[in-house]
């Protein structure tokens, strides 16, 4: 009992430790790709340093809705983070992880965020809200279609089981997998706010999507909110890692201190590789065009539909 | 209340009038070449704007100098219907009001509104009677601050148009933003995202420049025009040193002439690159805006080695330049050029290879030709909408008539064609500058002018477009000065441009026009 809380708080505190870091790597490498010398690594934690200690200004008509809605999001944000089996599979959580439960969690944190931007009434944010609720009506159910493949390959919904499902080699090459990886990328690209959906530091309040339903928020809230934002990065780089190369991760129940070192440097790695492929993925793309996001989501719902279909084939043969 | 429509101009079976015609033999009370000025009774008046209603003529300016009003007209037929005609038209207003030129020209309305702010004249007719330039802080804007004017009094209401439906929401951006733009605000009506109706209000900027100028040496003037609108040094300071030399009847050296072209050109090149980085950037492209900033810098530390400015402010001078070229600073040019040239293809034609950035530019924000001839717009909004016109070439002046660098219009007049139209630019005025920099004549560089009275006009290609500049000058004081930013007849295109496309997509139209507020709000 007592090894496995020591395992989950291992895991909560890499995601907060690491969720920064990943931030900063991605800014760093988009800016050398972009011939500029860019922030240093570290100046995500900075940033949230100094926004913790500076005074929290409130919209006069702020209702409670607003004043705790980063409380919310960063809670949901970091519980999802911490139930992923990125360093070993067996933790305190375990029971919990369930992929369906994961995407029911972020959705909560989305729709308090949502609600805290139209609660002040400024309409830029109501205008972020609409957008980011636009985009999540539609990458959701691309959300599921991916997860119905997994389960289909790995006979389970639970995180740790698909992991070790994938670990133990009982799940081989299939074309069905490939199909969800690609749509589970585009979701993450959608559901994070990048390139080609969202502009990430674009400084134009109306063009933003995640952004405009912060522009309310200052001080401990916009910090909690900043790193709500680089948690669902760091989840979603993680969950791809997990579930298509979870290899690194303690399977045992009672894991080593050698294999969890190793499965922690091997996930920093995985999490660094994929900042990397994420930062030269959007220095090669534009933003595309706000009606057409729903044609890239529509593309990732098709994609895992057609994963889920190529693995019935596959089994009648 | 809609201040544009398309059908204003009544289809005329015969030919449009022609100025030259209009005018006659008349003499004009002040000569000059090439803005002769005329002032006409109320009865002219009037008939002018029956004419307006008939004719082509482009309205250059309207302005106002105490009880007395101008108008700048330019008539430029096509080449086979005769010769470009300019003039300068005058109408004593003792009573402080005169007849509105607003519904025979578009591009009249916001310039009669700052009239009134400005002198206190009123246009009789006129529709849309809310101020522009004065917010309620100044008697007259027309002044510099002084013990009348209260910065901090509260501000008057301002009352938008309105659009209702259902579902239709205000969104209001401005006046202070959250990066490098100049304060001005925009409100919105929205359907959801997409935008029923733009309305832009100025006057934010508003420092009193024609105020400030009055009483000033010529030498002194020179800088504030220069200042007028920072990214267009060059083409204020040029626009101002040009009417200076003509009110007293004084040429510039040929040397200088040159200089100023090279400087012109320079500012143009750093400009052009600027928003194209600025629009790449805004349509996703950090890549491209970094390679574009990279250059931009490059034309402006050359310009500081050369010219020691980096936005060769005060170089430009009544009479001449201030700096000359020598052959060292020939050869850093030079290899400027030659190292600008090939980067700049590379961004071009990174440009065009990329379906992404291409997908966003085409076909988003069109102005349409007959919209673009309403207002008269220049420059590249202009030349992106279907109007060559370009004041390097008409009315013209020295030495593009030996080294021409125009770029042929297009009509779809959507952010991808603006786009192109500035890489065209760039790639003519770096052939340009070579030439000009082969081509540069010895001699002086500045000649001293003498304080005599008079009164001298110009109209200079900035980057943005028209440039237009009016002097008084007595004893070597400035006695009244105008100037005429290309932005005034930009920003109520950006209005209708933005139109029945989508909110998100506001900022990247707003950087393709690049609209120079400060140059609207003097």
């Amino acid at each position: 009992m007592n090894d496995l809380f020591l395992l989950q708080l291992l895991h909560l505190v890499l995601a907060l430790l690491l969720a920064p870091l990943l931030t900063g790597w991605v800014r760093k490498v988009k800016a050398r790709l972009a011939g500029r010398q860019g922030p240093p690594l570290l100046q995500p934690y900075a940033d949230l340093t100094r926004l913790l200690r500076k005074e929290t200004v409130l919209a006069h008509n702020a209702s409670w809705i607003h004043r705790s809605a980063p409380y919310a999001v960063f809670g949901a944000t970091l519980l999802v983070c911490a139930l992923l089996p990125t360093v070993a599979t067996h933790t305190l959580l375990r029971p919990t992880a369930d992929l369906i439960a994961v995407i029911g969690v972020l959705a909560c944190g989305r729709f308090a965020l949502a609600l805290a931007a139209m609660d002040v009434g400024t309409p830029l944010g109501g205008m972020g809200a609409s957008r980011e609720m636009m985009i999540a009506s539609l990458a959701e159910p691309a959300a599921l279609m991916v997860i119905f493949n997994l389960s289909l390959a790995a006979g389970a919904t639970s995180l740790p089981v698909i992991a070790e499902t994938v670990l133990a080699g009982r799940v081989g090459l299939m074309v069905s997998l490939f199909l969800a990886l690609t749509a589970l990328i585009l979701v993450a690209l959608a559901e994070t706010g990048r390139l080609p959906v969202d502009h990430p530091g674009a400084s134009s309040e109306l063009s933003m999507i995640h952004e405009a339903m912060t522009l309310e928020y200052s001080g401990r809230h916009l910090a909690l909110v900043e790193a709500a934002a680089m948690l669902k990065l760091l989840f979603f780089l993680s969950l791809i890692g997990c579930l298509f190369i979870p290899w690194g991760a303690a399977v045992a129940p009672q894991p080593e201190a050698a294999a969890l070192l190793r499965g922690t440097a091997l996930h920093v790695g995985k999490l660094l590789a994929g900042g990397a492929l994420l930062a030269l993925f959007e220095t090669a793309l534009a933003k595309m065009r706000f009606y057409r996001v729903s044609e890239l989501m529509a593309a990732a719902l098709l994609l895992g539909l057609m994963g889920a279909l190529f693995f019935f084939l596959a089994e009648t043969w | 209340m809609e201040p544009l429509t398309d059908d204003q101009a009544p289809p005329s079976p015969e030919p449009p009038p022609r100025l030259s015609d209009w005018l006659g033999a008349a003499t004009p009370l002040v000569p000059g070449t090439p803005w002769p000025r005329h002032v006409l009774g109320e009865a002219r008046w009037l008939d002018l704007r029956h004419h307006l209603f008939l004719s082509t003529w482009t309205l250059v300016d309207l302005w106002a100098e105490e009880k007395t009003v101008h108008v700048a007209l330019l008539d430029d037929p096509a080449p086979e219907a005769g010769s470009p005609t300019t003039a300068i038209l005058s109408l004593e207003c003792p009573e402080g009001r005169y007849p509105s030129l607003a519904r025979a020209r578009v591009g009249a309305i916001r310039l009669e509104r700052a009239i009134r702010d400005l002198s206190g004249l009123e246009a009789d007719g006129a529709e849309d009677r809310r101020p522009w330039l004065n917010h309620g802080r100044f008697p007259l804007a027309s002044k510099p601050p002084d013990a009348d004017s209260d910065p901090d009094a509260p501000e008057a209401p301002y009352r938008f148009f309105a659009a209702e439906g259902e579902g239709v929401h205000q969104l209001s951006l401005g006046p202070v933003f959250g990066g490098v733009e100049a304060s001005s605000q925009f409100l919105f009506h929205a359907n959801g995202e997409t935008v029923v109706r733009l309305e832009h209000r100025g006057g934010y900027l508003h420092r009193g420049i024609e105020g400030l100028m009055r009483g000033r040496t010529l030498r002194e003037a020179a800088t504030l025009a220069g200042r007028i609108s920072g990214d267009s040094a060059v083409a204020y300071a040029l626009a101002f040193a040009q009417a200076a030399e003509r009110a007293v009847g004084v040429e510039a050296p040929p040397r200088g002439v040159w200089l100023r072209a090279v400087m012109a050109e320079m500012e143009r090149i750093a400009n052009h690159l600027g928003d194209l980085g600025a629009m790449l950037g805004e349509a996703g492209s950090a890549l491209l805006q970094s390679h574009a900033a990279v250059l931009r810098e490059r034309i402006a530390r050359v310009a500081h080695r050369c010219f020691s400015h980096r936005l060769m402010m005060d170089r430009v001078v009544p009479g001449g330049v201030a700096a000359d070229l020598h052959p060292d600073e020939m050869s850093l040019l030079q290899g400027m050029i030659r190292e600008v040239r090939p980067h700049f293809e590379e961004i071009v034609s990174a440009y065009g290879r990329s379906a992404s950035l291409l997908d966003r530019t085409l076909s988003t924000g069109v102005v349409t030709p007959a919209l673009a001839s309403l207002l008269g717009a220049g420059g590249v909004v202009g030349r992106s909408s279907g109007r060559a016109f370009d004041a390097r070439v008409t009315p013209g002046y020295p030495p593009y008539d030996h080294v021409p660098m125009t770029v042929p219009p297009r009509d779809e007049g959507d952010v991808h064609t603006r786009l192109k139209i500035r890489a065209l630019e760039i790639r003519a005025s770096l052939n340009g500058l070579v030439l000009l920099l082969d081509n540069l004549p010895g001699g002086a560089t500045r000649v001293e002018l003498p304080p005599l009275a008079g009164e001298g006009a110009a109209l200079v290609e900035g980057f943005r477009g028209e440039v237009w500049l009016w002097l008084r000058v007595d004893g070597g004081q400035v006695i009244a000065c105008r100037a005429r930013d290309p932005s005034w007849f930009h920003l109520p295109l950006l209005e209708q441009a933005v139109k029945e496309t989508i909110v998100a997509d506001f900022p990247l139209l707003l950087k393709s026009f690049n609209p120079s507020h400060a140059g609207c709000d003097l």
